[in-house]
């Protein structure tokens, strides 16, 4: 079942045509990873599926809501069942780890101050930073951002992550736990995972299906194992840099 | 011909170019109108956040005390020995106090005490509201469907509307305090004339032009500086030139109103 539905996206910014009809289904439950060469308009994608953005034409659908031409209060109903974790984890830099965390659970849900600290103090556990709560995002190391914006995503439990780039400046042994942990939270909590990542080959074995955006279009898409049986010339040669398999002379 | 030909195509990119810049000012012009409503919409609904606005009002009003007094002093011992060399040529030392008190109250007041925060609070907030859109924490709240407006917009405007004016007052009390000292204890002028010259000149309308000028400077700072961090392009260049134009355009916006505000208030 489809969670979300793009139908003939179209967005122009600074005159730069950007997103050029995007179709795209995201089946529900399913962490489908959407790669493709930088600037290519994977982020502003990502924007547009959690109405940051409103697309010049074309329709985006979440659950059978057609939230492009949403505002105001009809648009955050629909947020309510987001989060996001930013590619630089755009924590609050006015506000500890702990407050970062709880500031969802107190803004939307408001429950007392004994479930926001043990809800705070799961999540901040899950993502391996028990005891970080006190300490600043900029006394935090960029892995650590990561979790702690993962760790803000995961709080309010909510049906659709979407996660842009979460592994861009780590080193690959931190890029690996993030990717753990996201696949973890996916099979503890069963959200539907939307992720723009370079990560080849690591996407394929943690993705159950993969997408690919070039010249503002999906130009392949597949379940994760089918995604290197594509024929496209320019797929291939995208997988091949990434190493995942070697192009035939 | 030729040269008619290149004449006229000077000319008609030189009103294109005219017609560009207008249509950008006046879109800039409704942009801000529009930002300056949303957020006071924003404001008038539930919840209020009295955390966040004691937040601003300490970084807004608490934190420009020490450069405001410094201000005001110095201003009001300049201004005592200015003025009083200039009224002991006429013999008239005696409403030193007045002239020193109402040039504080009506105008230097509220202008320097405004163009200060502008200077010190207004060019941080814009480059705190920059940051926060470069490093997506704006798109943040909106995805956490937290209004950006309400949430971080309009208690600053809440804390230049009531710290502005409060500052304002300060700087008129120390500014006072420093013709007195000048005119009073280093040149010799009588203190008693000093003081009942204040009391019988200053009135209730100056007072009242004076609270009026610093609220609605309190707005221009709060408005101008915010609109700007909130817009400004993805870089830090960008952050660069949204602080530097927020300081301006407030400044000037500053001195611009003042002079209608005074026009009408007289």
């Amino acid at each position: 079942m489809a969670m979300i539905k793009l139908a003939g996206v179209e967005k122009t910014l600074g005159g730069q045509p950007v997103l050029c009809g995007v179709d795209l289904t995201i089946p529900a439950g399913k962490l489908t990873t959407i790669i493709g060469g930088s600037g290519e308009g994977k982020s502003v994608l990502l924007k547009h599926i959690i109405g940051l953005l409103q697309p010049d034409r074309g329709e985006v659908w979440v659950d059978g809501i057609e939230i492009s031409r949403l505002r105001g209060k009809a648009l955050n109903e629909v947020r309510k069942r987001f989060a996001m974790l930013f590619q630089g984890a755009a924590l609050f830099d006015s506000l500890t780890v702990f407050e970062n965390v709880a500031f969802p659970l107190r803004e939307k849900l408001r429950l007392p101050e004994t479930e926001v600290v043990g809800r705070v103090e799961e999540k901040l556990a899950q993502v391996g930073l028990a005891g970080m709560g006190h300490k600043y995002p900029a006394e935090l190391s960029g892995g650590m951002k990561k979790r702690a914006g993962l760790a803000r995503a995961l709080v309010m439990e909510p049906e659709i992550i979407l996660f842009d780039e979460p592994t861009t400046g780590l080193d690959p042994l931190m890029a690996k736990t993030i990717h753990d942990l996201i696949v973890a939270m996916h099979r503890a909590f069963g959200f539907t995972a939307v992720m723009v990542s370079h990560e080849i080959p690591e996407i394929f074995s943690i993705s159950d299906w993969v997408a690919m955006l070039k010249d503002g279009k999906i130009v392949a898409m597949a379940p994760s194992a089918d995604f290197q049986r594509t024929t496209d010339p320019a797929v291939l040669e995208f997988i091949a840099v990434g190493g995942m398999v070697t192009l035939k002379p | 011909m030729d040269e008619r030909v290149a004449v006229s195509r000077v000319l008609t990119a030189f009103v294109e170019r005219l017609g560009r810049a207008t249509l950008f000012l006046i879109r800039e012009m409704g942009r801000m109108l529009i930002f300056m409503l949303s957020t006071f919409a924003w404001l008038a609904r539930p919840p209020l956040r009295p955390f966040q606005i004691l937040k601003q009002l300490h970084f807004i009003g608490y934190k420009s005390t020490f450069v405001v007094v410094l201000t005001a002093a110095f201003t009001g011992m300049v201004l005592g020995l200015q003025i009083y060399y200039t009224l002991r040529k006429f013999g008239s030392e005696a409403v030193l106090g007045s002239v020193v008190a109402l040039s504080m109250i009506r105008e230097l007041g509220p202008v320097l005490a405004a163009l200060m925060v502008t200077a010190r609070a207004g060019s941080a907030m814009t480059a705190e509201i920059g940051i926060m859109r470069i490093t997506e924490q704006i798109d943040a709240l909106d995805t956490m469907a937290v209004n950006p407006l309400q949430y971080l917009i309009a208690p600053k405007f809440v804390a230049g509307l009531i710290g502005v004016p409060l500052l304002v007052a300060i700087f008129d009390v120390v500014g006072i305090y420093g013709g007195y000292l000048v005119g009073v204890d280093l040149l010799g002028a009588n203190p008693g004339s000093y003081w009942s010259s204040i009391e019988s000149a200053v009135e209730w309308k100056d007072v009242y032009g004076g609270i009026l000028k610093s609220i609605s400077f309190g707005l221009i700072v709060s408005w101008v500086c915010c609109y700007k961090g909130y817009n400004t392009r993805m870089s830090a260049e960008g952050l660069g030139t949204a602080t530097t134009e927020a300081v301006v355009l407030s400044s000037v916006l500053i001195l611009i109103w003042d002079y209608f505000l005074t026009s009408v208030l007289l």
